[in-house]
């Protein structure tokens, strides 16, 4: 399949700010379930941003306005060809061993109710994995707003609630606590055609032995398939998220994104059409 | 892993470094002979003229654990710790091989990590160890050089045996100690030092700067420009870094000095922005850069890590450096020199049981009473037990500690640490002592002869640390034994 993604963050700020540097997280590499033909991070000055590989083998943009300016522009512009592969990650560029990803973060700590809540599962291997899916789903009610960026599995499990960067959070501490391997994964999800809610997304990837890595998306729950382009990865949000940034003056900050991931044939008929 | 047997402790019948009871080593002789010719009066009187001196120089040591104003004199004590040529030779052979050892290790580990498949050290133990930065991995440093300025502790316990008790790879102090402990002694004792062949220390800074010189990113034309990056005045080795920046003659900045323009590092200077090459920094891996490390803080620079990463500039020391330091992979360190070099190690180490191992943890908490037990990610002596020397409340606290969290200890015998002669307060007696060589590495290796003495003051104590009240000498690293031509200087 065939996707374009056009990702624009718009900043604005009440009064004009000296300084603003941003670390982005937001291109995808090529593995066997994709395929990049176009991809291209701008900033401000719409040249394109100096980039480097980072320790996960993730391709990070480096974004800094040094001067005094009241408004800044992110935009990615990209497409990719992908292809469904049951979630399987085949020929991606694998940094660190898994056995690294058993390692625990502030975010995916697990307590006692994360503990019980993976060891109560049923099945074992790929059938437990499925089951911790869908218990994240139910136990973690989708509510945008009902938590922030550091919020921690075992806060949102308590709250009952969150957000995709929550439920993958979950999946992972709970996966750990069972000595599998897991880890975070940034992307973007085509949500089928005509569908606005189109968004930046967020699921996560466990390594079984017989399979290596395999993507679940609690929020949807589902294996990653050809709608989904996988940006960045990392052991929890903070290590692979896509956007990490400071500022320094007083003015508040006022954020609008947007994302839109299209069906590139379907846009072809759309203009043919027009 | 050492043999488990129950041999009772050794007494602490220490090992002095002037010789064994009775004789007196030749490279002492002088200094013994200078003790009980000159009078107490004159020496007094030194001494408290060495007080000043360091008084004025305002050399100062934050210490934590006190309250109050936390900045202290580290004592100065004016006898001097000697090494013979051979000592030194075998000692500077020792630290050679083992920092070549430790940056291979570092090169590997952030790499192929052949160490791990080859089985030599167990993976979990790297791989889910704080110290292990995956953000390091598959990046290339100058000259795959990661610790830049090692300090390695040594302790002796005999004539010959000497042992590595650990090593220091991430930002080690003490350096400014061993320059103005020279200075010091050369200053207030001329004729006694005169009569020595002993060798210089002070180009340590000039040898630091061609290291850190010698480490600029491939992408530097010309001289490049180094920075000493310090957390700030709040830092207990704030005085060593404005120190070394000025021997050197380069900017002290802290993070905010510095700013990150398309992925290049800059400092603000009176002329605008200046782009810089290296920086020496003595800020901690977690500080560094809120957009790659702690989120919060506000002491280093947004984006430094993007830059560095890139190859723009380089830090010495490199980023991740905390795993070779690490208590846990210390006890490694011998195998890491086999199967780096080939070669058989120079330098002990200590025997060292890891708590995370279920019969070293039966081991230890059967012999409390013997054993020094630390935090694998410790330092500075704080959070150790010395069981000899420890309550029965204390150790009691210590096993309930180990059996919570036993990944987070290591044990080793206590070492009855040699002994120097030096000024009590009633008058000379012998006091642990300590020695930390620095190293530095960056095309090549240099060591600067001898390292910074630390004793530990109180008698019978084993803590050398300069934040448990330990005191420091000069080392005086001699180039020949004997009295000196009466006309060298």
């Amino acid at each position: 399949m065939r996707l374009t993604v056009r990702h624009q963050t718009s900043y604005t700020y009440s009064k004009p700010i000296t300084y603003a540097i941003q670390t982005l997280r937001l291109s995808p590499r090529p593995y066997e379930g994709l395929n990049v033909i176009a991809w291209r991070v701008r900033g401000a000055a719409r040249h394109e941003l100096p980039s480097f590989i980072d320790g996960y083998g993730n391709l990070v943009h480096c974004h800094t306005v040094n001067h005094t300016h009241d408004s800044a522009i992110v935009t990615v512009e990209g497409e990719v060809e992908t292809r469904a592969t049951d979630g399987i990650i085949r020929g991606a560029e694998e940094t660190l061993p898994p056995l690294f990803f058993l390692r625990t973060t502030r975010l995916t700590a697990v307590d006692p109710a994360i503990e019980d809540m993976a060891q109560s599962l049923p099945g074992a291997g790929f059938e437990r994995l499925l089951a911790l899916m869908h218990g994240v789903h139910a136990r973690l009610a989708y509510t945008a707003g009902s938590t922030q960026s550091n919020t921690t599995a075992a806060e949102a499990l308590k709250l009952g609630a969150g957000v995709c960067q929550d439920q993958a959070h979950l999946f992972i501490a709970a996966a750990r606590a069972l000595k599998v391997p897991a880890r975070y994964v940034g992307g973007y999800l085509w949500a089928g055609s005509g569908d606005e809610n189109q968004a930046s997304h967020a699921w996560a990837e466990a390594y079984l032995p017989e399979f290596g890595w395999i993507g679940f998306d609690p929020t949807n729950r589902t294996q990653p398939g050809e709608a989904y382009i996988r940006a960045s990865i990392g052991l929890d949000y903070w290590s692979a998220a896509p956007v990490r940034g400071v500022r320094r003056g007083e003015g508040e900050e006022a954020l609008s994104v947007k994302v839109k991931v299209k069906d590139w044939a379907a846009q072809q008929q759309q203009q043919q059409q027009q | 892993m050492p043999d488990t047997d129950t041999t009772p402790p050794a007494p602490v019948v220490a090992f002095d470094e002037t010789g064994l009871p009775g004789e007196c080593l030749p490279q002492y002789d002088l200094i013994r002979r200078w003790l009980d010719e000159t009078p107490r009066d004159f020496i007094e009187l030194k001494r408290r003229e060495a007080e000043l001196l360091f008084r004025r120089i305002g050399i100062t040591f934050a210490v934590y654990s006190e309250g109050g104003n936390p900045e202290r004199l580290i004592p100065f004590d004016i006898i001097p710790r000697v090494l013979d040529p051979a000592e030194w030779t075998m000692m500077s052979r020792g630290l050679t091989q083992r920092v070549k050892a430790l940056n291979a290790f570092m090169r590997d580990i952030y790499h192929e990590r052949e160490i791990l498949h080859a089985g030599k050290i167990p993976a979990e133990l790297v791989l889910h160890n704080d110290g292990f930065r995956p953000e390091m991995q598959g990046f290339d440093v100058p000259h795959d050089t990661y610790a830049h300025i090692s300090g390695i502790d040594m302790v002796r316990v005999g004539p010959k045996e000497f042992f590595v008790l650990e090593d220091n790879c991430r930002t080690p102090s003490g350096v400014s100690y061993m320059l103005e402990n020279r200075e010091a002694m050369m200053r207030l004792f001329p004729d006694l030092y005169s009569r020595h062949r002993i060798a210089p220390v002070s180009h340590y800074p000039e040898e630091l700067r061609d290291t850190l010189r010698s480490v600029a990113p491939p992408n530097c034309e010309g001289e490049p420009t180094i920075v000493l990056l310090t957390p700030g005045a709040n830092n207990s080795a704030y005085y060593e870094h404005s120190f070394l920046a000025d021997e050197m003659g380069i900017e002290l900045v802290e993070g905010v000095d510095l700013v990150i323009d398309e992925n290049i590092v800059y400092m603000r200077t009176t002329e605008g922005l200046r782009r810089v090459d290296v920086i020496y920094r003595r800020l901690d891996d977690d500080y560094l850069d809120p957009l790659t490390f702690l989120p919060d803080s506000l002491l280093g620079t947004p984006g430094l890590f993007n830059a560095y990463r890139s190859g723009n500039v380089t830090l010495a020391n490199a980023v991740g450096t905390g795993i070779a330091d690490d208590k846990a992979i210390y006890p490694f360190v011998p195998a890491m020199i086999k199967f780096y070099l080939g070669e058989e190690p120079i330098l002990s180490n200590v025997p060292t049981y890891r708590c995370s191992e279920k019969d070293d943890l039966a081991y230890v908490l059967e012999h409390l009473d013997a054993l020094v037990v630390k935090e694998t990610r410790g330092s500075g002596g704080y959070g150790m037990l010395v069981g000899p020397h420890a309550t029965n409340a204390e150790r009691q606290m210590f096993a309930a500690k180990l059996k919570a969290k036993p990944y987070d200890y290591i044990a080793q015998p206590t070492l009855a640490l040699s002994t120097c002669p030096t000024f009590v307060e009633n008058g000379i007696a012998p006091r642990h002592v300590d020695l930390r060589p620095f190293v530095l590495s960056g095309k090549e290796i240099r060591i600067v002869p001898g390292g910074l003495t630390r004793v530990a003051l109180r008698g019978g104590s084993l803590v050398v640390n300069s934040s448990q009240g330990g005191g420091t000498k000069d080392t005086w690293v001699l180039e020949s034994v004997g009295d000196a031509e009466p006309h060298r200087r």
